[in-house]
């Protein structure tokens, strides 16, 4: 099969001349392909994204630890000098700091609202740990935690890191799937399309045998015409999938999550892949139909 | 060049409709297919290029077995063939010199203009060439498909009722210009049941008359 065939790029004039000029399907091949590639940016968006997250969450966030002590009043500072001497002799650990009361006071008013009278709420000390590249072992830090300072508790977030890490890799793959549906729904789309014409066009067909028309000549007309429609359609619904996903809110603007859904960097580059992969699964697709449908026609 | 051996056809499950049919025909030699309408005069001539496989029997094209072809080899050999259909077929968006140049198309070959050119010339089709099929008379079209069935100076021509519906001076025009294919060597094959036009070729040219009556085909006799 010549797929790098430069006629079929560059069309071979006479031959598409000889299949008069469908309206009907040439719009629907135009609008699926169009429609299907807007998609599909969006779901490369989401992959690229999720995969992003979950990168970072796997590697930022396991370099932080918190140890939280929780003790009667007058045990907490000397429980806290404790661990800080057993943070200090731990191997694997970059850095350690206490967290002030203030800076705790901010990092709960967004869930308790402000102006809570902090110093009658009985609150644990936390201090957080950063590990270095080697890494320190949890179990180890624990034991030894356990019998300095009783009441600290190490808690190293892989515990609840991990479902989030699970959960945006599960969405990384949930949007390679829709990627692969995607093209599979347009695959089927451009074939039923490519029926319709080549029915339609059975009369054009018959004449085109009785001259001497081998089957791969008939079915090039058709399909060049196709790719070319298809091409041209992922052209449009991708530049306006890339330009929908430049118009959404930055990171900078708004600091949530969903805000992480767009490319970056040679990420932007990718949607250009689209058009090339709609124009090659509308090939297949015609030439398949067009090539079954001749086989049959004998 | 064309050669049945035992030949014979029918449509689906119905009865034979030719049976035992064996026919050569020579190179350069010039054929009548005669017969009342019904008695498969087309159908028999389908047999000879290969649009039809026959049921029974075998049909040999330039020396190759048809049931042995490919689809690709049958294609080749359509234009090797010269077919004038009866109900001759264009295509309705393109021009008539379009039309006639698309075996040349078809197969990927240039279109040499002045052999177009003087292919139109020679059909009488100078002044229609820019025109598209269904604007053309009868006669018109009947000779649009003659220069389109010579377009790639096939050895054989197969005409089915050339001159189905035209009057007689045209059918005259045609027949003449078939009768000098024969001269240039062409194997011509003609089916018709003009016994008028049949006559007048007999006058230019020596000609074999076949006859298909009941599904067999006999040579008819001196007296047409
Ligand atoms: N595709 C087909 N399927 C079934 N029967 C057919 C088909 N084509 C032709 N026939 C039948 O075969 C018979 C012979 O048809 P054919 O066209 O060969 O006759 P013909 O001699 O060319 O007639 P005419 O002089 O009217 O052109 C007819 O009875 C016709 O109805
Ligand atoms: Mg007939």
């Amino acid at each position: 099969m010549r797929v790098l065939d430069l006629s079929l790029l560059l069309g071979d004039a006479q031959a598409d001349r000889v299949v008069p000029p469908t309206g009907f399907t040439a719009q629907l091949t135009l609008f699926t392909s169009a429609a299907m590639s807007f998609l599909a940016v969006f779901a490369l968006a989401l992959s690229l994204a999720t995969g992003r997250v979950a990168e970072t969450w796997s590697e930022a966030l396991a370099r932080a630890s918190t140890i939280r002590i929780s003790a009667p009043e007058g045990q907490l500072d000397a429980q806290t000098r404790a661990v800080e001497q057993v943070l200090a002799t731990t191997p694997g650990i970059a850095s350690f700091r206490v967290i002030p009361d203030a800076e705790q006071a901010q990092l709960l008013e967004p869930w308790l609202g402000p102006g809570l009278p902090l110093d009658d709420l009985p609150l644990p000390r936390l201090i957080e740990v950063i590990e270095d590249a080697r890494g320190f072992a949890p179990d180890g830090l624990r034991l030894r935690l356990a019998a300095e300072a009783p009441g600290a508790v190490l808690d190293d977030h892989t515990r609840w890191r991990r479902p989030l890490v699970e959960a945006a890799e599960g969405l990384r793959w949930l949007g390679l799937l829709s990627l692969a549906l995607i093209g599979g729904a347009m695959a089927g789309m451009i074939t039923l399309a490519a029926q319709a014409a080549l029915a339609a066009n059975r009369q054009i067909i018959e004449v085109l045998r009785l001259v001497g028309a081998r089957d791969v000549y008939i079915a090039g007309a058709f399909t060049r015409r196709f790719t070319h429609r298809a091409g041209l359609g992922a052209l449009l619904g991708a530049g306006l999938g890339l330009v929908a996903i430049a118009l959404l809110p930055g990171n900078d603007s708004a600091g949530s999550f969903l805000t992480g859904l767009g490319f970056q960097g040679v990420g932007w580059i990718t949607p250009a892949f689209i058009p090339p992969v709609a124009a090659a699964v509308a090939f297949l697709a015609t030439r398949s139909a067009a090539l079954r449908m001749l086989g049959r026609l004998s | 060049m064309i050669e049945l051996d035992n030949v014979g056809y029918s449509y689906g499950r119905g009865g034979a409709l030719l049976s035992d049919i064996t026919l050569r025909l020579a190179p350069g030699s010039f054929h009548f297919l005669t017969g009342p309408s019904g008695a498969g005069k087309t159908t028999l001539l389908k047999l000879c290029y290969l649009e039809l496989h026959p049921t029974v029997g075998r049909v040999h094209l330039y020396g190759v077995d048809g049931t042995r072809m490919t689809r690709d080899d049958v294609a080749r050999t359509r234009q090797s063939i010269g077919v004038v259909h009866q109900d001759c077929r264009f295509l309705d968006h393109l021009s008539v010199a379009e039309n006639i140049a698309l075996p040349l198309t078809v197969s990927s070959r240039p279109v040499p203009g002045q052999d177009l050119h003087d292919l139109l010339h020679w059909v009488g089709l100078r002044n229609q060439a820019g025109q598209l099929p269904p604007e053309l008379s009868g006669g018109e079209r009947q000779r649009a498909a003659l220069a389109r069935a010579v377009m790639t100076d096939p050895q054989i021509i197969i005409a089915d009722e050339p001159t189905g519906n035209i009057d007689w001076e045209m059918s005259l025009k045609l027949l003449g210009l078939l009768v000098e294919l024969n001269r240039m060597g062409k194997t011509v094959m003609i089916a018709t049941h003009d016994l008028a036009l049949i006559r007048a070729a007999k006058s230019q040219v020596a000609t074999r008359v076949l006859r298909i009556q009941a599904g067999r085909l006999t040579l008819a006799g001196a007296d047409l």
